[in-house]
């Protein structure tokens, strides 16, 4: 269930275990069968943690999700409400809890916040007098999730929004807080490296927390070498940019939340045997897990889509030579390790007519006009081609009516390539905006103007070419198919994200000065000092391990990127990835939306 | 050494000891004599209330507190009321249990900490008898009144009063009673002559002991042991019965020969003794009984008082205080004539090399650990029994009551050095030794009224400075408690934990200060809280001019208006003069508005704003709303359903509803672009299959968008009506795959359709 996360660099299934056993240990603070109440936000982190047949054992019997009125019959000892601390869940809980029938056999209430108690929906439950009918109120500390062997998130969504729009840094807390228990598991982090305003914020108060808990140090040998927290502000550009390896396409057409895919069914249906009843197709999303504790999935996911085509053939010939080795088996030992090996064969069968089915899908896509022409103005763009222009493309898709967030993303993407907009030409892609979508949509303009996606030109001179050049962010020959360069990630572009990880392990910040001030928010290099006895001797050879904390999410093309970094053979550095939330242009640019509710 | 079992007295199988622990330091005139006593277990502290010399109606007695070595710890006039019982809480502080019910409670040093009350009924009825118990809830206090009923408090330190049943027939005080504590409920076991019952929170039953000596008329004294597990009764026979305590099973029966009811019965039992036995007290007599027939008999020579121990018993005495114990078994082992034990052997070797851990180098795979660690032990201990410290633990109490414990009964005593140099020879980890003992010496060290804040603060600083995880805050708490406002506060400057200072400073009324702690902290539920605080704590003004100047808790309670409370919200924005936002707001509220007029006043005030802000763009926009919406009003009362539709919806509905003329008349109001209206109009007309109008409209003026758009309009019509005539699922999909989803939402509806019933086919 877990093992993938344990063969990595870092063996994050160390994180799981110690989140799990926390949650045993508060499930057993409540007695007896219970039932739990789910903020429906948290179900899908929680997935990632434990599973039902961990809650089943610890005599969960019934799940329901939040909701006002009164709460459903259930027979059982304990009510335990899993909620993150807001206060309008508050009073949907206080609402559960007042109309609970008194006359029934009681029930006893409980609380546990995640990731963090909050006095502040303390309080609200004290005024709305339901405070004292809860046993226990308790927190559980789930800030760093373990989401593939070498990626944590936060699954927080609304981090970006926080920081950048609305100067709400709790999300940065919690973000620190996860670090030190991260550094309580694998040891001290003794380099932190970080650029941008919220990274300085969540370094600072790393430093202040060990200054808090100095003396309770824990005596591990440090597993990170360095810790690199970097902001999203800083490189505005690659989110909106339109991912083209196989994983990121598939966030990109069909979206991944929490480690799942909900995919169109009709291609899955084939795979039923033939001759089966009910020839009907099937009318529910195909919901697929993807990480890598999938074989092949692991190999093909950070691929450039257009080496998909090849990289699944050759699988399919390796696993039918594997199935034609049958006949080769004569003697009765040769036949039973064959059938060993069949339920292994099987299951990499299946998985190649899944990845065959979903390239399928992803392909009709990549191959329709309308994706190349957007593909096409993005790469001009990147490029810097007439970004000072209204652009006709753009025109021609609010002309049509094409999805706002679309637009949204090109015309962000234009203004951050331009270092902003002339007024002139801001103020009519703006006007075209409202006229076709609605006036509604002027307070998300506003937001987007607030953190700086979009933006009318200063008198200063775009700086994007030269931040361009310096970082080599495109590159002409990227090779898809035999990578080369991080720049495969996007077909030519290399995300600046990533150029900026890249320089800092070879050959260092300094040499790109110029350019870190170009880039919203200082950088800067701290050093934590390790208890003594626990300064780690390299070994010839042995590659650094660097995390790499992106706050206010990556995208899964980044990580592909540090992943490609990772395994350079003369590349000296393996990355560990954490970040807020992982996110592509369309979940990013809807999470900065207001959408003024409808009376 | 040669004499060392010389005071060995055997019993049955084992043998017993007495040894002098300590020569009492104290000088009383009359010894114990008229004085209410009570001694800790663990060798803690012992009280006394002296009763005055010569009795008259303005003298008083006299508490005092005296260490085990009788070292005086604390000595006043008692001024409260008749007192019946003294006993020790778990944490040495001393009860005092007057007869009207009220219990008060002084530290070691004899200063007042606090007072309960047992019950109302009391005053009237007097408590003729009291008893102090511990149980694993805490210390706990038992009382019967003159009413005959008892009253228990399980734990003084969460008082729930329980009156317990009434006994039948008894009258007045029982003639000897004993709490108990089984299946986590303490009980109480009493007897009335020679009825025995046991007295629960909801019943009286009565019970008697299995094989009891029917000889016996009444049960004069019992006791109950340290662990609870064992009960022993004394009748008027003299007979001395042991069993267990639920009554189940007995242990041995015991013909003493002494008729006289014994001034205190206590047991006297080692853990994994095999041997169960109780110590008797008559004036002149100490007597151990055990299993067998015989008994040990000591001469007392003065006033006495015996306190039960885990592993013996204490005799306290005027002038002297002893140990009587049954001698260990490793002690028989080494010291038994005649012994062949290892032990034995190795103290003889001992003597004749004269090294101290002889032999110990003979083993080469013994692990060193356990030597080393009860050489430790033995160091401590012998640290703790010195004189002037006069704490006389066993091994085994020292164990049952761990390091962690003696730590604290060290400071307690305020003996810091002694507990500092005990937790580094221990070695114990800086944040649960060392760190904590100079916590409790910072605590006590702002208590010293006379220092000055400054000397106080500077001492503590010196000392605290190196060592981890010290809390000031909870000292500076202590001064806060001590009045000391302005030393609590240059003792929080030294607290490296920003969180844990706000609340303190809250309290102390310093919340701008707390305010900023707060936000140093990083943690905004605290700066939440701050803020509430402040919220009800100020005027309005006052709060958002504080706000103004902390722009981390503005942008959190903007957060928190914006969910919870509106009109504040716009208060803030008002109060800043910050118009883009005023606007937004107006513009957000205006959504929620259901009426038309209503709505668009609360877009004009946002088009004011907007003005203000000097952002004419928005207020330009929000007036080109508002005139959309009035047209969309005058077009509804035609019938069309518009409001709410953007400008490109109207226009497309408008198209498709054959209103061109107001369709043209809004393009060229609204400004909009010739090719985003040629685009609108070529896809409204081709989806209502209005080629007529179509060609009307082409011919009109030089297409903008050129005429390919036209051209292919006309050909996916045709390729998909062909395709659909034919039932060809390849050619629907083939043209579906050219239809944009947005332009083209008619076709693709039909295309679709059209699909799936070719593909049921």
């Amino acid at each position: 269930m877990s093992a993938h996360l344990s063969y990595g660099r870092v063996n994050l299934n160390i994180l799981r275990e110690a989140a799990r056993k926390e949650l045993r240990e508060f499930l057993d603070k409540c007695a007896g069968s219970k039932a739990i109440v789910w903020d429906e936000y948290l179900t899908g982190p929680f997935g990632l943690i434990a599973q039902y047949s961990l809650l089943k054992e610890h005599e969960v019997e019934k799940m329901f999700t939040l909701k006002g009125g009164r709460l459903p019959a259930a027979d059982v000892k304990n009510i335990i409400f899993f909620v993150r601390p807001r206060l309008e869940l508050m009073d949907i809980i206080a609402e559960n809890v007042i109309s609970e029938d008194k006359m029934l056999s009681p029930r006893d209430f409980h609380i546990l916040f995640v990731p963090r108690r909050s006095m502040l929906c303390e309080q609200r439950l004290k005024e709305q007098g339901v405070l004292g009918s809860f046993i226990n109120i308790d927190e559980y500390i789930l800030d760093l999730i373990p989401y593939d062997g070498d990626l944590l998130s936060m699954e927080s969504e609304g981090a970006f929004r926080e920081c950048y729009l609305e100067s709400d840094q709790t999300s940065l807390y919690h973000t620190a807080k996860g670090l030190m228990t991260l550094q309580a598991l694998y040891g001290t982090i003794p380099q932190i490296f970080g650029k941008g305003e919220c990274a300085r914020h969540v370094a600072n108060m790393m430093l202040r927390m060990k200054r808090e808990f100095a003396g309770s140090q824990t005596q591990i040998l440090p597993v990170f070498d360095s810790l690199l927290l970097l902001d999203r502000n800083i490189d505005l550009l690659t989110p909106l940019a339109t991912q083209l390896t196989y994983e990121g396409l598939i966030d990109e057409v069909y979206g991944i939340t929490n480690g799942y895919a909900k995919l169109p069914p009709e291609k899955f249906a084939a795979q039923k045997k033939q001759g089966e009843v009910g020839k009907d197709l099937p009318t529910e999303p195909k919901k697929m897990q993807l990480n890598s504790a999938e074989e092949l999935y692991a190999e093909i996911r950070d691929k450039n889509f257009n080496a998909i085509g090849a990289a699944l053939s050759k699988k399919a010939k390796i696993i039918s030579a594997a199935f034609e080795e049958r006949h080769n088996a004569k003697t009765v030992g040769e036949i039973k390790q064959f059938v060993s090996q069949l339920p292994h064969m099987q299951a990499a069968r299946s998985s190649l007519a899944n990845h065959t089915s979903i390239a399928e899908l992803i392909k009709d896509i990549t191959t329709s006009e309308a994706f190349f022409d957007n593909l096409t103005v993005e790469q001009e763009f990147m490029t810097g081609v007439d970004t000072d222009k209204v652009n006709t493309y753009i025109e021609d898709c609010i002309a049509q009516k094409d999805p706002l967030i679309k637009i949204l993303r090109l015309v962000c993407m234009q203004s951050v390539c331009n270092n902003g907009l002339k007024q002139k030409i801001l103020d009519y892609y703006k006007r075209e905006i409202l006229q076709t979508y609605g006036y509604e949509h002027m307070l998300t303009l506003n937001n987007l103007e607030k953190t700086g996606l979009l933006k009318p030109q200063t008198s200063t001179r775009n700086n994007y070419p030269t931040i361009r050049k310096t970082l080599k962010l495109w590159m002409e020959d990227a090779n898809e198919q035999n990578p080369n360069d991080i720049s495969y990630v996007y077909s030519g572009y290399a995300p600046l994200s990533i150029r900026l990880t890249q320089v800092l392990a070879r050959p260092g910040w300094r040499s790109i000065e110029e350019v870190l001030k170009m880039l919203p928010g200082p950088h800067f290099e701290e050093r934590q000092q390790l208890p003594a006895g626990l300064h780690k001797k390299r070994q010839q050879g042995e590659n650094r391990t660097t995390l790499v904390f992106f706050l206010g999410g990556v995208t899964y093309a980044e990580v592909a990127a540090l992943r490609f970094l990772s395994q350079m053979e003369d590349g000296g550095t393996e990355y560990i990835i954490a970040t807020t939330k992982l996110i592509n242009g369309t979940s990013w640019i809807k999470s900065l939306m207001d959408r003024p509710e409808a009376p | 050494m040669a004499f060392i079992t010389a005071n060995w007295n055997p019993l049955g199988e084992a043998f017993y000891r007495k040894i002098e622990l300590y020569e009492m330091g104290w000088s009383l005139r009359d010894g114990l004599k008229e004085c209410l006593v009570a001694a800790a277990p663990y060798g803690g502290p012992i009280a006394l209330l002296r009763q005055p010399q010569r009795p008259s109606s303005s003298a008083r007695p006299q508490l005092e507190i005296y260490s085990s070595s009788g070292a005086n710890m604390a000595s006043f006039p008692w001024k409260s009321g008749p007192v019946r019982q003294l006993g020790w809480t778990v944490c040495d502080d001393l009860l005092c249990i007057q007869e009207d019910g009220t219990v008060l409670i002084y530290d070691l040093f004899g200063a007042f900490k606090r007072h309960f009350s047992m019950g109302n009924e009391v005053v009237q009825n007097q408590v003729l008898e009291a008893k102090v118990f511990h149980s694993p809830y805490g210390t706990g206090v038992a009382i019967v009144t003159g009413a005959s009923r008892f009253t228990l408090a399980t734990n003084i330190d969460d008082l729930k009063l329980r009156r317990l049943p009434e006994v039948p027939g008894l009258q007045g005080a029982p003639s000897c009673w004993a709490v108990l504590t089984q299946d986590r409920q303490t009980k109480v076991l009493l007897a009335n002559g020679a009825d025995l019952y046991i007295l629960d929170n909801t019943s009286c039953t009565p019970v008697t002991p299995p094989g009891l000596s029917p000889q016996a008329c009444s049960i004069v004294n019992m006791a109950v042991s340290f662990s609870y597990k064992y009960l022993a009764l004394f009748t008027d026979s003299g007979h001395l019965w042991m069993g267990s305590a639920n009554l189940k099973d007995k242990l041995s029966e015991v013909d003493t020969k002494v008729r006289t009811p014994p001034k205190q019965m206590v047991w006297c039992r080692r853990p994994k003794s095999q041997q169960p036995s109780v110590v008797i007290m008559w004036d002149r007599l100490l007597l151990v009984a055990g299993e067998c027939t015989d008994t040990i008999q000591y001469t007392l020579d003065e006033e006495s008082v015996c306190v039960a121990e885990l592993d013996g018993v204490r005799i306290v005495g005027g002038s002297r205080h002893e140990l009587l114990q049954e001698v260990p078994s490793a002690c028989q082992d080494i010291f038994k004539i005649a012994s062949m034990a290892p032990g034995a052997l190795l103290l003889e070797a001992h003597k004749e090399y004269e090294a101290a851990s002889f032999g110990k180098c003979f083993l080469s795979n013994y692990p060193p650990e356990p030597f080393v660690s009860m050489c430790r032990d033995l160091k401590v201990l012998n640290s703790v029994r010195e004189y002037t410290v006069g704490i006389p633990l066993t091994h085994t109490q020292y164990k049952q009551m761990t390091v962690q414990v003696l730590i604290d009964r060290l400071v307690y005593r305020k003996l810091y050095p002694l507990a500092i140099e005990i937790c580094r020879y221990l070695k114990t980890p800086e944040y649960q030794g060392v760190s904590r003992v100079l916590k409790h010496w910072a605590c006590c060290k702002v208590q010293q009224k006379e220092e000055p804040d400054e000397s106080i603060a500077h001492a503590v600083s010196v000392k605290l400075g190196e060592a981890a995880g010290i809390s000031y805050s909870e000292i500076a708490a202590r001064a806060y408690e001590c009045g000391r406002t302005e030393l609590a506060i240059k003792l929080l400057e030294f607290e490296p934990r920003s969180g844990e200072q706000v609340p303190l400073l809250l309290k102390m009324k310093r919340s701008q200060l707390a305010l900023s702690k707060a936000i140093e902290s990083g943690d905004t539920d605290l700066v939440y809280t701050v803020v509430t605080y402040l919220k009800n704590e100020m005027n309005r003004g006052d709060f958002f001019m504080t706000l103004r100047n902390q722009p981390v808790a503005l942008s959190l309670y903007r957060q928190f208006c914006k969910h919870q409370e509106q009109d504040t919200l716009k208060d803030l924005f008002n109060q800043d003069d910050d118009h883009q936002e005023l606007g937004n707001f107006y513009v957000k509220a205006s959504y929620k508005e259901k009426k038309l007029e209503a709505r668009l006043s609360l877009l004009q005030s946002a088009v004011d704003e907007y003005n203000k802000a000097k952002n004419e763009f928005a207020a330009k926009a929000t007036e080109e709303e508002m005139k959309l919406l009035r047209f969309q009003r005058r077009l509804d009362e035609k019938g069309e359903a518009l409001l709410g539709l953007s400008l490109q919806e109207t226009l497309h509905a408008l198209l498709t509803s054959n209103f061109h003329k107001q369709a043209e008349q809004l393009y060229r109001d609204f400004r909009v672009p010739d090719k985003r209206y040629w685009w609108l109009k070529l896809t409204a007309l081709a989806e209502k299959d209005d080629w007529e109008e179509m060609e009307k409209f082409a011919k009109s003026k030089k297409s903008p968008i050129g005429y390919l758009p036209f051209v292919e309009v006309f050909c996916l019509c045709g390729a998909a009506e062909a395709a659909i005539e034919r039932r060809s699922e390849g050619e629907i999909s083939t043209v579906l795959s050219r239809c944009s989803p947005t332009t083209d939402r008619a076709l693709l509806e039909r295309l679709n359709r059209a699909r799936s019933t070719a593909a049921k086919k």
